[in-house]
């Protein structure tokens, strides 16, 4: 087990209820009721679930960004879980995060360039302003996205292309792991293929881990090694995709599996009730 | 070589794109109508001695309420006529220029630096820094505005300095709403939390990240709040709070204007024009900006 | 076979901003009862032909030819007020987003007895009746208690239901369905297909099924018009176009697709010299 990455262990968050001046403190919302995942060093974990499973804020809380009322993580051996910004600030650059939305995720005010060499520079991974622009302009060439983007504004690129800027953002400061956060959801299935194939491709050549949240189950089992389902903020099931996929345990798992409508034509599938 | 003949090229692009906007924004028809007004105006106020064609103070008693030319009585040199004491009225209108504008730009710089301060602090800082920072906007929006101002003037004394002092403190509060909503509504956007994942520093991440988003409500909000400066300070003026009688103001002229009206609807007319027209660029303005700025509107 | 009651033919629109084609003679015909998927990837003009039928298109697109014959009336050439009310009465819409498709300030019962009140001339009475056996008929549990709810207090699923039971209140010949289950989860989105498909099967409505998602389509439509750049690129039978068709385009589509029965096949790329080619073959007349 000393292979792990990434552990959580039974993480537990509770949202507070605003409290307001002439209300009490409420008891507040549980989005997370004690959930524990691991990631191992180069593996691809999926994190699937539907609205409301808490999926987004246990990647949020992996990534410490948002604050855990319980549990522990543990970073590469060390526990991160009551780490002061500061003390988080070099682990930054090696644990990455990849947005459902890329027009939200990179700010409308800044070019493209400097969304993508700024990193660089404050986590000195690049050396000088023109060396961060070489690394820019290489990974821009290896992702087919025009040199030219590099000066333009979000607002003018295509939404593959911001997409694929978001992945050039995480994958340049040469993290250890990424966090994926249902990142093809708003995607034409052909910029999605695009995309997941460029993750794919950079997990297996860097070496990446990667948490890949999704509520596709079609998309966590092309690209993911194992899965955790989650559900009001509890995992129901985990294990190896290909046996989850094949004989799920759970019937919540089950009807998750039934629910994608597959483009092979299957007569009796509208009609057909399946766990719950 | 190829490689820094790119290098070059895009960064040519880049430097003429960072300053593109000011191309967008003089485009607007509203930043050009509103903009240009004020910038004559601006002029104008600069060079009013030179301008002027009389001393606004120079009183001639023998020509009291001389008519604008094309008028029975008119006297030649007195282009907007005269008022009751024989003072030009078209002099007496630039020099006012220069107390409206000074108190406009002045007073609402003042209010937006106060108020975008705590606005940006409640919206970054939420928790009991909000709490506080929007209680104290509740209760002093509860004063009435003009009272509170008439008051201030009255205990500070007349002049230039408490006017622009008064207009500030009253309304600081307005930049504060609206730069706390705006800056509240842009940290929850992705691109703080992408900023947060690199591990900026929070006073980076609201000045660099958030502030270029929150800019543009800010300086629309700017150019309205002058036009509202130029009334206050007119309002004041008029009631007799502002600066000292002797100095022109548009405001003391309306008042002026307003006890000689049926004897010379000119002395009114000329300083209440400009004022109209003074509000309708500020606002035309900041109208025009607001859209001119929105990075995601302008195409 | 029964008359067609939607014939589109030769529909053309242009971006009155820049004179792009936004649709290029496209051409369909629905019958009664018959599901027709509308596919294509975003900017195919999926959503266009929708608004064209429904005259909601946006100021800046312009149609400039062709015909949209709903039951034998040219809808692009009727005078406006008896076209309003051949619409309103005839066509209806379920849109995409459940969240802001109904009024946060009116009460359900409002919302779904304007058109049984406005154009049915119905009382108030026997209105509310209609509304309560519609929602009944949506399979919604507490028909009196949500008739009296504000929309934000209702499901995103308990929504769809709702904007469904709308749809249908008036006994439309013709539903048009935009992405009606793109911001549902997808459990949620089956029992919503599956409500669609057994309400128009008891009414015998026609629908328009607006979708990007070929999954969608295989399962619930019976014919599917494919689109890309604004054209028709393959027609016909689910059936045909899903298992054997014929444009490469389609069949790029199918591949690309990511499947969790088959993780082999699928998540492959569109070639980019396809796209280009396809981008030609469009532009030529």
């Amino acid at each position: 087990m000393t292979d792990d990455l990434l552990r959580a262990d039974e993480l537990k968050i509770v949202f507070d209820t605003p409290r307001g001046l002439f209300k009490r403190k409420g008891a507040g919302v549980q989005a997370l009721r004690g959930v524990s995942v691991r990631v191992g060093r180069g593996e691809t974990i999926g994190i699937v679930g539907e609205s409301g499973s808490g999926k987004t804020t246990l990647g949020r809380a992996l990534l410490r960004l948002a604050d855990v009322s319980s549990g522990r993580i543990v970073f590469d051996g060390r526990d991160i879980t009551g780490l002061g910004e500061r003390d988080m600030r070099p682990l930054r650059r090696r644990m990455q995060l990849i947005f459902q939305d890329p027009m939200a995720s990179l700010n409308p005010r800044h070019t493209i360039r400097r969304i993508v060499t700024e990193p660089m520079l404050f986590h000195r991974v690049a050396a000088d302003p023109a060396d961060a622009q070489r690394r820019a302009r290489a990974i821009f060439e290896r992702f087919s996205l025009p040199l030219a983007c590099l000066a333009r504004f979000p607002h003018e690129l295509s939404g593959g292309q911001r997409q694929r800027v978001g992945i050039a953002r995480a994958a340049l400061l040469a993290p250890d792991f990424v966090l994926a956060d249902e990142i093809v959801s708003g995607l034409d299935v052909s910029t999605q293929a695009q995309a997941l194939n460029l993750l794919k491709e950079l997990s297996r050549d860097l070496g990446l881990a990667m948490a890949f949240i999704s509520h596709d189950l079609s998309v966590v089992r092309a690209v993911c090694d194992r899965v955790y389902v989650l559900r009001q903020g509890l995992v129901v099931e985990e294990g190896r995709c290909d046996a989850v996929f094949e004989s799920p345990k759970h019937p919540y798992t089950r009807a998750l599996l039934d629910a994608i409508p597959s483009p092979r034509i299957d007569p009796g599938w509208l009609q057909r009730d399946q766990g719950d | 070589m190829v490689e820094g003949a790119l290098t070059q090229r895009t960064d040519v692009s880049a430097t003429r794109r960072r300053w593109d906007w000011i191309g967008v924004c003089v485009a607007d028809p509203k930043v050009a109508v509103g903009g240009g007004f004020i910038l004559c105006l601006c002029l104008v106020a600069l060079a009013a001695p030179l301008i002027a064609p009389h001393d606004p103070l120079e009183q001639d008693i023998m020509l009291g309420l001389t008519p604008p030319p094309g008028f029975a009585g008119a006297e030649p040199g007195h282009w907007l006529g005269t008022d009751d004491l024989g003072r030009d009225v078209l002099s007496r209108v630039l020099y006012g220029s220069r107390v409206a504008l000074t108190v406009a730009f002045a007073a609402s710089a003042l209010a937006a630096v106060i108020g975008s301060t705590l606005g940006l602090a409640a919206g970054w800082r939420r928790g009991w820094v909000d709490a506080a920072i929007s209680r104290l906007v509740e209760i002093w929006m509860a004063f009435p505005p003009v009272l509170l101002s008439i008051l201030l003037v009255a205990v500070v004394g007349p002049g230039v300095g408490s006017v622009i002092a008064a207009i500030a403190i009253i309304d600081w509060t307005r930049f504060c709403r609206v730069v706390r909503a705006e800056t509240m509504n842009q940290a929850s956007a992705d691109y703080v939390t992408a900023a947060r994942a690199v591990g900026f520093a929070p006073g980076r991440i609201l000045m660099r990240e958030i502030f270029p988003n929150v800019a543009p409500v800010l300086i629309a909000l700017i150019s309205l709040e002058m036009g509202i400066a130029v009334i206050v300070e007119a309002i004041l003026s008029f009631v007799g709070l502002s600066v000292s009688s002797d100095t022109p103001t548009w405001g003391g002229m309306i008042a002026e204007g307003r006890q000689a009206l049926h004897e010379g609807w000119w002395i009114l007319a000329a300083p209440l024009t400009l004022l109209l027209l003074t509000v309708l660029a500020f606002n035309l303005l900041g109208e025009g900006l607001r859209r001119a700025l929105d990075p995601v509107m302008r195409r | 076979m029964s008359a067609p009651i939607l014939v589109i033919d030769g529909l053309s629109a242009v971006s009155q901003r820049d004179g792009t084609p936004i649709l290029r003679r496209v051409s369909l015909t629905l019958h009664r009862g018959e599901t027709r998927g509308l596919v294509g990837e975003s900017g195919a003009g999926k959503s266009t032909i929708g608004k064209a039928i429904l005259h909601i298109l946006p100021s800046a697109v312009r149609v400039t030819a062709g015909q949209i014959l709903f039951e034998d009336r040219d809808l692009l050439t009727m005078p406006s007020a008896p076209l309003r009310r051949l619409i309103g009465e005839r066509i209806a819409l379920i849109p995409q987003d459940p969240m802001t498709a109904l009024n946060p300030g009116r009460r359900i019962e409002a919302q779904l007895t304007d058109g049984l009140r406005l154009i049915r001339g119905a009382s108030a009475r026997t209105a509310r009746a209609r509304a309560l056996s519609l929602l009944e008929e949506v399979h919604i549990r507490e028909p009196e208690r949500v008739l009296r709810a504000y929309p934000h207090e209702l499901s995103g699923g308990m929504r769809q239901r709702v904007l469904i039971a709308a749809a249908f209140a008036l006994e439309p010949a013709l539903i048009i369905a935009d992405e009606p289950t793109t911001a549902l989860d997808v459990t949620v989105q089956k029992q919503i297909l599956r409500l669609l498909r057994n309400m128009q099967n008891a009414h015998g409505t026609a629908v328009l099924f607006v979708t990007h998602d070929l999954g969608v389509v295989a399962q619930v439509c019976d014919s599917v018009t494919l689109l890309f750049g604004g054209k028709v690129i393959e027609e016909g039978p689910v059936a045909q176009v899903l298992e054997a068709p014929r444009h490469a385009y389609a069949r790029a589509l199918l591949d690309a697709c990511p499947r969790s029965d088959h993780p082999e096949l699928g998540l492959r790329p569109i070639p980019a010299e396809l796209i280009a080619r396809l981008r030609r073959e469009v532009a030529t007349p």
